[in-house]
C-alpha cells in the first residue's frame, strides 16, 4: 500500500508475458482467437508474429492497479487505449514494464495515470485507473 | 456496415451466468493476482465481450476482422463468487474512419437489480 501525493511516481513492476501466459489468459478469459496461440495463422492475417490479447495485457496493468492500492477491492474505474501490440515470438519471455504517477487525490479517491512499455516502446495509451483509498 | 438504427439500442441480456470461484481463480491468477477469490478489474469482459460478440455478429459484423481499440470500466461492486449476473449491451456509437468501422458497445453487468460493473469495448472492424 503506498501513500499517494499528487505528482508522485509509484514504484515499477515487471511483468513476463511468453506463450504459456496466452495460452493460460486464452483459457482463463474464453477468448480463443488463433492470432494469441497460433503463429502460422497470425502471419496468414498479416501480423508479425503471435501477439498478446490486449485485454491480457490491459489485464496485467490492472494487477498493477489492484498492488498499488493494496488489494482489486479498491480499483474503481480502469481504462487504456490499445496503441501498440504486444509481439509474442516463441520461446520468448517479454518483458512489460508497468508505472503510474498520481495524478489527482481528495479524501476518497486517487486517480492514476499509468503507463506500459515493451521494447521500450508505450503498449498502452491514455491508460487511468482510479483507486479508493 | 452496422445499421445505423441499431445504434442507441440496448439488448437485454436473457439469460444469466453465475460466477464461480473457479472462473475468478483462474483468472485471476492468470494475471498473476495473489488474491484468488475477488475479481481482478478486468474480469467483467469475459462477461461483457461474448455478449457484444454475438449482437454484433448478428447485425452483420465480421468477428475476424475485429481488433480491440479501447476499454474502460466503471466498478460500482466487486464482482465476487455466487454472484448472478445478466448483462444488457448498448451500442452507443458506430463510425466509419477510413473505411474501418469503429463500434462502441456499453455493456451492464447487473447483479439484483444494480448495475455492479460497466464496461466500455471499442471495436474496430478492419476493412
Amino acid at each position: 500500500m503506498s501513500t499517494f501525493v499528487v505528482g508522485a511516481a509509484l514504484p515499477e513492476k515487471r511483468y513476463i508475458i511468453n506463450r504459456a501466459a496466452l495460452v493460460s489468459y486464452a483459457n482463463a478469459s474464453g477468448d480463443q482467437n488463433p492470432i494469441h496461440q497460433n503463429e502460422e495463422f497470425a502471419k496468414s492475417v498479416g501480423l508479425e508474429n503471435v501477439i498478446a490479447h490486449g485485454m491480457y495485457t490491459m489485464g496485467l496493468v490492472g494487477q498493477y492497479v489492484s498492488a498499488m492500492a493494496g488489494s482489486s477491492s479498491k480499483v474503481r474505474e480502469f481504462s487504456a487505449r490499445f496503441t501498440k501490440p504486444v509481439v509474442v515470438p516463441a520461446g520468448v519471455d517479454v518483458e512489460l514494464i508497468v508505472s503510474a504517477t498520481v495524478v489527482e487525490v481528495t479524501d476518497e479517491i486517487a486517480k492514476l495515470e499509468l503507463t506500459a512499455i515493451c521494447n521500450e516502446v508505450k503498449v498502452l495509451g491514455m491508460a487511468k485507473a482510479v483507486i479508493l483509498l | 456496415m452496422l445499421n445505423p438504427d441499431l445504434v442507441g439500442r440496448t439488448f437485454v441480456g436473457a439469460t444469466s451466468t453465475t460466477i464461480s470461484s473457479d472462473s475468478i481463480a483462474a483468472f485471476a491468477r492468470a494475471l498473476g493476482e495473489p488474491e484468488t477469490h475477488l475479481a481482478p478489474p478486468t474480469f467483467a469482459i469475459t462477461i461483457s465481450l461474448e455478449q457484444s460478440q454475438s449482437i454484433l455478429v448478428e447485425s452483420g459484423l465480421d468477428w475476424s476482422r475485429v481488433v480491440h481499440g479501447d476499454q474502460r470500466f466503471l466498478i460500482n461492486k466487486q464482482l465476487t463468487a455466487g454472484m448472478e449476473i445478466f448483462c444488457n449491451s448498448t451500442i452507443e456509437s458506430a463510425r466509419v474512419v477510413a473505411g474501418n468501422e469503429i463500434v462502441t458497445v456499453r455493456s451492464d453487468l447487473l447483479n439484483g437489480g444494480e448495475v455492479a460493473v460497466s464496461s466500455w469495448s471499442t471495436l474496430v472492424f478492419r476493412a
